[in-house]
Parts: C-alpha cells; structure tokens; sequence
C-alpha cells in the first residue's frame, strides 16, 4: 500500500508543475517565486529544488540520537532547522515522521524510544512553525534499520528519526 | 487389579478427561521435574500394534513423535527398539514385565491402531509402570486418520503426567513471526505450528509486517501488532474464521498486546505523541480502561494468571525495569532491582514466577524471577535472546535467540537452565507465543 503513495504523489506534482509552466508563460511580468524550479538544463548538478532529493541532500531528512536516548542532540536541531526553513519554503509538502531504533533493544520498548524520537522531532519542528497538520508520526522500532551490520558504526545510524516526505514535492 | 478391558469400555473424547481419574497413586514409578534430566527415565514405547498396512504406518508415527516429544523434554530416555525382547501382539494380554526389566525400561507404552468401518481410527494407549508391574493409564480415541498426530500428543501428555505429577504441554500450538528478506527490508508473517514444529503454516500475507503474537486462553484467538494499515496497530485474528480485525479506534499506535488471563480483555500499549501508556480493552463492552499515567515509557503488560495483577515494563525509574500493578492500575511498584536492563515480562501460567529479558554487558539474557522480584535466575545468555513464553505447564520457556548478524530463530530451555534446543522453522522465525493445552 505505501508502495504506491509515491507514484500517485508523483502524479498530483506533475500536475501542479504543469500548471505553473502554464502560469509562467502568460505575457505579463511577474516576480519569479522561491518555489519556481529552474529548468534542469540551468542545474546540471544537484537535486531539483523542492524535490525529494532536494530535501534528502541538500537539508537532511534523518537526524540521530545517542543510546536509549530521544533528547535532540545539537546536530540534530539545526538539521530540524533546516527542514523547517524548507518546509516554509514548500508549503504543500507533507510528512511522515518515523523514529526507528538499533537492535540493542527488545522489541516493544524499542516501538516505545522510537515513538518517543518521532515525537521529539515532529515537535520541535512544530516549535519552528511548521504546522502539525503537515506531519504524521510512526515507530518503527529495531524494524527497520538503515545499516543492516551488528556494529557501534550501523547502531548509530540505525537510531534515528526519519522526515519521509509522503507528498507535495516538487519531482 | 482392575480388569484391562474396564479401561476400553468408554471410547473417544469422554475418556481422556476421565484418563487422569484412573492413575493410581501407590508405589509407582515418578519423575522428578527438577532434576530429572540428571537421570532421564528410561521408557519403551512400541510400535503402536496394527492389522492393516496403512494403520500399521499410523501406529509407527504415532509411537515415533510420542518417542520424539518424550526425548525432547529431557525427562525421559527412549529404550531402543533393537532391545527390546518381548514383541507386544495384543493389547489385552500384559506385558511380560521381566522382559522389560531387564532391558532396564521403567515404564512401557504400548498402542494399537485400528481402521474403522466409517473411515477413521480408534487409537488405543496403555502405559505400565515395570518395576510395580502396574497399569497406569490408557485411552482410547476414535478419530479421522490425519488427525494422528494430535492423538500422539494427548498420549505424550497422559505419560508426562502419569510419570512427573504434572500437566503434560505437547497437545499445544506455537504462534510466531517467519521472516525472510535482508535485514533492512524485511518481510515478516504470522505463522502457527505445532509445538514439535510440524503442520506450519501461514496466517498473514508478506504484505504487511507483523510483530508480537499472542494467544487467547481459548486457543482460538491471536493477538498481535501489524502495520497492515500503516500506523502500528493491535490486531485480532480468529483461527476458526480465518478473520481478522483492529481492535478498537484509538488517536495514537498500539502495539504489546496481551489476553486477559480469562480471554475477555486484551491489554495493550498506546502511545500518543511520544508517551506510551497502558490500556485494558474488554472485548465484550469494548470499553478501554487507561491503566497508567506516567510521562515515561510504560510497555509489555502481562497478566498473572488470576487477573488480578499486571507487571510491566517502564523507564520511568531511568533505565526500562519490570514493574507489577494491580489490574486497575493502582499499586505501582518496581520489582526489578538487579544490574542491567529488563524487559518483556511474562508472567507463568503457575504464577509463581515472571519469565524476562535482561540486557547488561552488551548481552541479551532470559531469565526468572518471583513476583515480588526476589530469586532472580538466569536461564540462558547470548548476544540476543528475547521474548520468552511460557508452555502451559510452566516448566519450559520458548524465546527466540540471534546471532551477531544472524538471522533470529525459536530456542526453548527448561525452567532449570537446562535442555536448551533450537526448534526445526522452515524459515528464520521469533516472536514466539504458546498455546494453552489445546481442548
């Protein structure tokens, strides 16, 4: 099922694309907005603005906790800072927050910290303005590591909170 | 003496209940349950005795997986076949117990299959204590021909409870997660089997990931976490109706859900924005009863067997520890106090202990410990062992141990430390839950 939301996402955006190329050809001069995407051929290198990838590289869509830890890490915050300047940036997009877990945990409290990380971080986005509206929450627990290796290196990887744009960016 | 053939007046189910009314209490032969795998009886169980060919085969498997389950509770030796002296022909003549003695068998099973006129089977058992020279036990059950196996299982039980004073667990289920796929992307289903392993089959489609199953005391109800419809949420699969459904409407995930010890309620997790809290849902009236109220982690609920008190996990304390409550949620105390962090609890069936897992020196350990948290005791350790449940008499503990970068797999041990063994899964499995006695 989550499967397809991409695709069907992937098709409203081509829409609204559409109906901004119809809207930039009229006549009149207008300012051009934050949101316009420059076309490819003027950014040969990097992510299309406002796309997933966009948001994946250029902002960071995962950030990292220490040990059966959920507090925000310093690092942490200015990458929610980041997510929430692009968010005001790109106003139709709308996120799923999953906090996930290393394996160094049993499986229900891990659903538990990895509830606890989500809401961490879904919160201090809030705190920067983005709307809650935007942005669902779920754990993942130990399910769904990053790093699939049983070492200090995945572990810290695995423990994370994970901004997965489910809709509303540019493709 | 009473007369062999008073025994086999009565046939089919009304008799098993019976079977246990009959044993005799006088100078028999018994097994110790706590030190018995020092010293594993030795038993001589037969070829079931058969006319036909293809009964003859049922009489084969079923003294086989009586053998198997035997053996495998560690409490019994089987005598091997190439011993024995007297070859049992008819079920109304007794054994000649000398023959038997000196090959050093102490008890004796013996068994006849019989093809019925209408399709099925009868499936007679005695059990003879050699050293008393007695009869013990025996029934006789008429069924269809496939359903062997779950007779092998009854007669298992009748020995282990004839021989140890205690309820047998082999006419039981395990419920559990079969996984496959790497580990990043990995695709786990509801699978049921026997509790030796055999007839296993899927529940759920690979479609959506499944967590933490758990039976109902009738045996016809499963409890679990699926993210079939995205969020985490407590399911409900009925074995008779093959259907499923989310149990209750609720704003947050749900997840560790547990039976009422009655089958009436579940208890289970709800987190909502961020704080896990534990509700009680009466399947009946559908009313939720919040049972903790606590900013930390409160998790893992599980019943004692009387209702009246639940332990649980929290980190309320700083780390996640066991804690135990009264049903209503009043009377909160820590029962956990040793090094490391303990998790999962499950209470026995006997109530006498809780089953956990601790974690401490980058090690994951299943252990026991008494309701009010004294007598703590490790069963086994390794670099990930978790979820323990408890088979229905409380004597063995089934939990699911990995391997660093291992896939995970279903071990049981004893309640002594002892007997540890892998069970034979198609594929890489954990989350165990066993069955009640099946009825």
């Amino acid at each position: 099922m989550r499967n397809t939301l991409p695709m069907r996402n992937t098709l409203i955006v081509l829409a609204a694309v559409a109906s901004v190329a119809a809207c930039a050809s009229r006549p009149e001069p207008t300012p051009t907005p934050a949101t316009t995407p420059p076309a490819a051929s003027e950014r040969p290198q990097g992510p299309v603005p406002g796309s997933i990838e966009d948001f994946r590289v250029s902002v960071g869509d995962r950030i990292f906790f220490g040990y059966d830890q959920f507090a925000l890490t310093t690092e942490a915050r200015s990458v929610l800072e980041r997510q929430a300047a692009w968010l005001r940036q790109y106003p139709g997009v709308r996120l799923l927050v999953a906090g996930n877990c290393d394996e160094r945990g049993t499986r229900e409290y891990n659903l538990a910290l990895g509830a606890r990380r989500a809401a961490a971080a879904r919160d201090f986005l809030i705190s920067l303005g983005v709307a809650g509206t935007r942005m669902e929450t779920v754990s993942y627990g130990k399910e769904r590591p990053l790093d699939p290796r049983a070492n200090e290196e995945a572990w810290s990887v695995n423990r994370n909170s994970h901004s997965q744009i489910v809709s509303g960016a540019v493709s | 003496m009473r007369s062999l053939q008073t025994f086999f007046a009565a046939i089919v189910a009304a008799t098993l209940l019976c079977g246990q009314a009959w044993a005799q209490d006088s100078g028999r032969t018994r097994i110790d349950v706590d030190e018995g795998h020092l010293n594993p009886m030795p038993i001589a169980v037969v070829d079931f005795i058969a006319t036909a060919p293809p009964a003859a085969q049922v009489g084969r498997d079923v003294a086989q997986v009586i053998r198997a389950n035997l053996e495998r509770s560690s409490l019994f030796r089987s005598v091997a076949q190439a011993a024995f002296i007297e070859r049992i022909q008819a079920m109304d003549v007794p054994p000649r117990f000398g023959d038997w003695r000196i090959i050093d068998a102490q008890a004796l099973a013996v068994g006849q299959v019989t093809a019925l006129p209408d399709g099925r089977v009868r499936i007679e058992f005695k059990l003879y204590d050699i050293f008393a020279e007695q009869f013990l036990t025996g029934f006789s059950y008429s069924t269809t021909p496939d359903n062997w196996r779950r007779i092998a299982h009854r007669i298992s039980d009748q020995i282990y409870e004839q021989l140890t004073g205690e309820r047998g667990y082999f006419d039981t289920r395990i419920v559990f997660v079969s996984e496959s796929g790497p580990r990043t992307r990995r695709v786990k289903r509801l699978m049921i089997m026997d509790q030796d392993g055999a007839n296993p089959f899927f529940l759920t489609s690979p479609d959506a990931m499944v967590l933490t199953p758990r039976f109902s005391p009738s045996t016809q109800l499963i409890t679990y976490m699926s993210y079939e419809t995205g969020a985490p949420r407590v399911f409900l699969y009925n074995l008779e109706t093959n259907r499923r459904e989310v149990l209750g409407d609720f704003p947050g995930m749900t997840f560790a859900p547990r039976f009422a010890p009655d089958g009436g309620g579940v208890v289970f997790t709800l987190d909502m924005n961020g704080n896990a809290e534990i509700f009680a849902m009466d399947l009946r009236s559908r009313q939720r009863r919040r049972l903790t109220n606590h900013p930390a982690i409160d998790t893992s609920p599980s019943y004692s067997p009387d209702g009246a008190q639940i332990v649980f996990n929290s980190d309320r304390g700083g780390s996640p520890q066991l804690y135990v409550m009264a049903a209503d949620g009043s009377g909160q105390r820590r029962i956990s106090f040793g090094d490391g962090r303990y998790s999962t609890p499950v209470w026995s069936p006997r109530g006498d202990l809780i089953a956990f897992t601790r974690q401490g020196g980058g090690r994951f350990a299943i252990g026991v410990m008494r309701p009010d948290g004294s007598g703590e005791r490790i069963l086994t350790e390794s670099y990930l062992d978790e979820a323990p449940t408890w088979s229905p008499n409380g004597r063995v503990i089934m939990f699911f141990r990995e391997g660093r970068g291992e896939g995970p797999r279903i071990w049981s041990v004893d309640l002594t430390g002892r007997n540890l063994r892998q069970l034979p899964t198609q594929t890489e499995a954990s989350d165990p839950a066993w069955s009640p006695l099946l009825p």
